[in-house]
């Protein structure tokens, strides 16, 4: 059971870095307060439900989720550079013990942060269903995909690089072009059709479908979102791969 | 019975070649020291012979298993202590220990009880629950050995093992070393000859990716009409002093 071992490994390494915590568990919950305070004084005579709970709650699970590439990316790339990493390599540990021993604490705390999310937002007003809890296996299901993004470059570049790209790049990209801060049927055009093609949007979609019990709208945005996570991590097992049998580390 | 039987083992960078046909055997039990200059390939055989870089030519046997055929069967049976200290910074003394060991198939038991010896041996004790990232240099390099010893490989490769220890925990690790001696089969590469003369069976000498010469410590000083291992060393490792 070397995926569990190694499993519990980088869930103490995570959880053990206080900024983690603070950005995997805190920081949705500070936008959902800030979001509802700027949401409270929009003038109802607006009609601009944008940043009503009810939209809210499924864009942030989704936006806190987008911290997992960061985590995942950080964590690697630094096991590479310290040569803990090649100490392993050269243990009888494969490759599917790796990425399934990063991926899956990622997804326990994915679950653990939409359920806070969630359940933060019933306290601001979200109703409270069982239909919460598929919205949050159906959250942490679409974490995977930023996942497989930080192990994809963590793979490949040094922290900073990482920070750089999940951390900024990629938090933007999915936050803009998800439509949780910006109404984007509203905006339309290549900006909509950005949304549409990347997954970020569907992640928002297919939770809120759950969440307010469409269950038949959930396939086709779930499996844009599965498509993209099956691609990006295929994509991390190779390049992952190459390293471990002597590539450039 | 040969523990490593390596046959023209190569390693290509590009047009660099780091590795140049290496031929070498090394028997059951025995301690071999790798000596050479700065760059001149240690390293890089050791990672091949450890399956974390491939052989661009050539191949190596390990008690029976090849490293280009069957790396996963070689893995089971060494460990390495690289070059550069690796250890879990965020895990503390005792969680490293115990991380490698049963990574390396210990059941949970024996984990505990070899990761205790492992401390006590290293004199890490009473840092046992501190996190590694938070001890001194030395102290991150004897439990970087320690992981590479926990597992009890067959055959171990101890990449300038000593760099950075203090006089105690150097005369420590050569003592542990000794008592391997003919139980396990060791390469070790160092830049302190006096290591190399106290503790090898055999030493060999690499210069460009190329082994000079190989023998032991007797050997080499008659071959080269010196006294010392020291002026052996500068004539076969191409220095001009
Ligand atoms: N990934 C790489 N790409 C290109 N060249 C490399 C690579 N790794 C090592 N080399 C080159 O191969 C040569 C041998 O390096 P190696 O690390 O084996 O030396 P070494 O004998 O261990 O030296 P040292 O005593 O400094 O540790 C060096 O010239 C080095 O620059
Ligand atoms: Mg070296």
């Amino acid at each position: 059971m070397r995926i569990v071992l190694f499993a519990k490994r980088n869930t103490k390494e995570i959880l053990r870095d206080p900024t983690n915590l603070f950005f995997g568990l805190g920081f949705p919950l500070i936008l959902l307060v800030l979001l509802s305070i700027i949401n409270a004084s929009i003038p109802t005579e607006a009609n601009n439900t944008m940043f009503s709970i009810e939209n809210l709650a499924p864009g942030l699970a989704m936006f806190g989720t987008a911290f997992m590439a960061l985590f995942s990316g950080m964590l690697l790339s630094k096991d590479r550079t310290s040569s803990f990493l090649m100490r392993l390599f050269a243990s009888p540990m494969t490759s599917l013990d790796f990425i399934l021993g990063y991926t899956l604490p990622l997804f326990v705390m994915a679950l653990a942060q939409a359920a806070i999310t969630l359940f933060a937002s019933c306290l601001a007003g979200l109703e409270l269903t069982v239909n919460l809890l598929p919205a949050i296996l159906v959250t942490a299901l679409s974490s995977l995909l930023f996942v497989g993004f930080g192990l994809l470059f963590g793979s490949m570049m040094n922290e900073k690089a990482v920070g750089g790209i999940c951390g900024a790049v990629l938090t933007n990209v999915a936050g803009w072009l998800s439509g949780v801060f910006i109404p984007l049927d509203l905006i339309g055009g290549a900006f909509k059709k950005a949304a549409d093609i990347l997954p970020f949007y569907h992640s928002v979609q297919a939770i809120k479908a759950v969440l307010y019990g469409n269950f038949g709208e959930l396939l086709p945005h779930l499996t844009i979102i599965l498509g993209y996570s099956v691609v990006i991590f295929a994509l991390a097992v190779i390049v992952f791969q190459r390293k471990m049998s002597g590539g450039k580390a | 019975m040969n523990a490593i039987t390596i046959t023209n083992m190569s390693k290509k960078y590009g047009e660099f070649t780091a590795v140049d046909e290496l031929n070498l055997t090394i028997e059951q039990g025995e301690l071999f020291s790798l000596l050479g200059v700065n760059g001149a390939g240690k390293t890089t055989t050791i990672k091949m012979l450890s399956c974390l870089i491939k052989p661009t030519g050539g191949d190596a046997v390990l008690l029976g298993d090849s490293v280009k055929e069957h790396p996963q069967a070689v893995k089971a049976k060494i460990n390495i202590s690289p070059q550069e200290t690796a250890v879990a910074a965020n895990l503390s003394v005792i969680e490293n220990l115990e991380l490698i060991a049963s990574i390396y198939g210990k059941d949970s038991k024996t984990v505990k009880k070899s990761a205790d010896k492992m401390a006590t041996q290293f004199r890490l004790d009473g840092v046992r629950n501190k996190k590694s990232k938070q001890l001194s240099g030395g102290m991150q390099r004897r439990l970087s050995i320690a992981m590479a010893l926990i597992s009890n490989p067959k055959i171990l490769f101890l990449d300038e093992p000593t760099l950075g220890l203090d006089v105690l925990a150097r005369r420590e690790l050569w003592t542990c070393i000794k008592s391997l001696k003919g139980k396990v089969t060791i390469i070790l590469t160092t830049h302190y000859l006096e290591e190399a003369e106290a503790l090898s069976d055999r030493v060999g000498i690499m210069a460009n990716g190329k082994l000079t010469a190989i023998g032991t410590v007797a050997e080499l000083t008659e071959q080269t009409g010196t006294s010392k291992l020291e002026d052996a060393f500068v004539m076969l490792s191409g220095g001009a002093v």
